[in-house]
């Protein structure tokens, strides 16, 4: 009975996909631990950054004009830096991630100008034409700080002249390897109030606080950035991870499935066989 | 005497954190030394070598710009990059170096940026001469 080749054949595909699947899933297992440990060990810097701007707009009032960063304006127009992976296969990670800022887009009331790093956001939002000022792709699963200079050059060079007054970040936060949630946050105006400040020092400041302030806070975006890639980073894997383990689960599932099927139509077969042979040797006697 | 913690991280890792007993850092207004007990601080960097005495020993790093804390019994230096000398990649910095020369000989040509080629050229620098200390030191 040819039944039973089918089956053989697919029981065979199925192995070999299940192969492929948990290789991916370990891969990416490896993946997530490099770029979670690569985000925790810019933690240190991150938080000293934190607390000197805490620290520094927490100074009496100069009476000069704030930093470019910190002002708030009047909105005329929202820029989002929508982080997503490069690739597929990570669950409904992407959908997720791109039905967000989709979402936000549609409830704002001002234009909003998209920055987009990952290529499944670029083509989602292509696809909706939205309005895509710059994009970023391939940068690989371990990006350096210097990487995503780039993106963080045309957050701050966009803000400062003016072009956009509010800057959100979207990206995917990794909560733990089963959960990571799409976010979306303020990047700039850089908001000091919501930063804890530290034991209040008097330091003495050289050049001078402004000048400190001034070249604090361009650093400051930049790690913001670099960060919230990172943290995409980790939980596209992670979301990897889980999807590529379920479907090896669901590749065994139906391999067995298919064998027990399999020694069926076996067995039917001997059995017909037999019953030939026999029949034949009762009409032969 | 009470020791000096210092602690030297970028956006991408912690690079030195140690007891020392001075560290002589590039500052913008000029070189700064500091010992324990020292006023707080907080300052910018600039491009060149943050020099550490320990123990009769001296270690430089390179580093590219960045900040400065002090605080009475801490350092800490937020930097932009930060190589300890056996890291540099000397033959990158030399790339680096001649091509910011290049960019500064033809400073009034168009698209030029003078002061990102001068960064650039001291960032090279500072990379090449920490590289060299650290030879010599060796023999």
């Amino acid at each position: 009975m040819a039944n039973v080749r089918v089956i053989r054949r697919r029981i065979r595909g199925i192995q070999n996909i299940a192969k492929i699947t948990k290789a991916m899933e370990m891969i990416a297992t490896a993946k997530m631990r490099q770029a979670r440990e690569r985000a925790l060990a810019g933690h240190p810097y991150a938080e000293k950054i934190q607390q000197v701007i805490a620290d520094l707009a927490a100074l009496p009032e100069t009476g000069r004009p704030l930093h470019p960063l910190l002002q708030r304006r009047p909105v005329a127009r929202i820029a989002v830096v929508h982080i997503t992976p490069d690739r597929g296969l990570c669950g409904g990670l992407n959908i997720n991630l791109n039905r967000l800022t989709a979402d936000f887009i549609l409830k704002q009331e001002v234009p909003v100008a998209l920055i987009n790093v990952g290529r499944k956001g670029l083509e989602f939002m292509r696809r909706y034409r939205r309005d895509i000022v710059a994009e970023f792709t391939h940068l690989g699963d371990r990006p350096s700080l210097l990487d995503t200079l780039p993106i963080s050059r045309v957050v701050i060079d966009y803000y400062s002249q003016g072009y956009v007054d509010l800057v959100y970040l979207a990206y995917a936060q990794f909560v733990s390897t089963t959960v990571q949630r799409p976010v979306l946050r303020e990047l700039l105006p850089v908001e000091p109030a919501s930063i804890p400040t530290a034991q209040n020092v008097d330091y003495i400041y050289e050049p001078g606080p402004e000048q400190v302030l001034g070249a604090l806070l361009p650093r400051f975006v930049e790690m913001e950035v670099y960060h919230a890639i990172l943290e995409s980073i980790a939980s596209e894997q992670a979301a990897r991870m889980v999807a590529m383990r379920n479907a090896t689960d669901s590749a065994n599932g139906l391999i067995s499935d298919l064998t027990l099927l399999y020694y069926k139509a076996r067995q039917e077969a001997i059995t017909k066989e037999i019953l030939d042979i026999a029949g034949g040797a009762e009409a032969l006697a | 005497m009470a020791g000096l913690r210092l602690d030297i991280v970028t956006a991408e890792r912690a690079v030195y954190s140690e007891e020392v007993d001075m560290v002589i850092a590039p500052g913008v207004e000029g070189q700064l030394g500091i010992l324990p007990h020292h006023v707080p601080l907080m300052t910018v960097l600039v491009a060149g070598e943050l020099r550490i005495k320990k123990g009769g020993e001296e270690e430089t790093l390179a580093i590219s710009g960045g900040f400065l804390e002090v605080r009475p019994d801490r350092v800490v230096v937020l930097a932009d990059a930060a190589e300890r000398a056996e890291e540099i990649d000397v033959a990158r910095a030399e790339e680096a170096k001649r091509r910011a020369q290049e960019r500064l000989a033809a400073k009034y040509a168009p698209g030029v940026d003078v002061a990102r080629a001068e960064a650039a050229l001291r960032r090279a620098l500072a990379r090449l001469k920490v590289a060299e200390m650290a030879r010599k030191r060796k023999r």
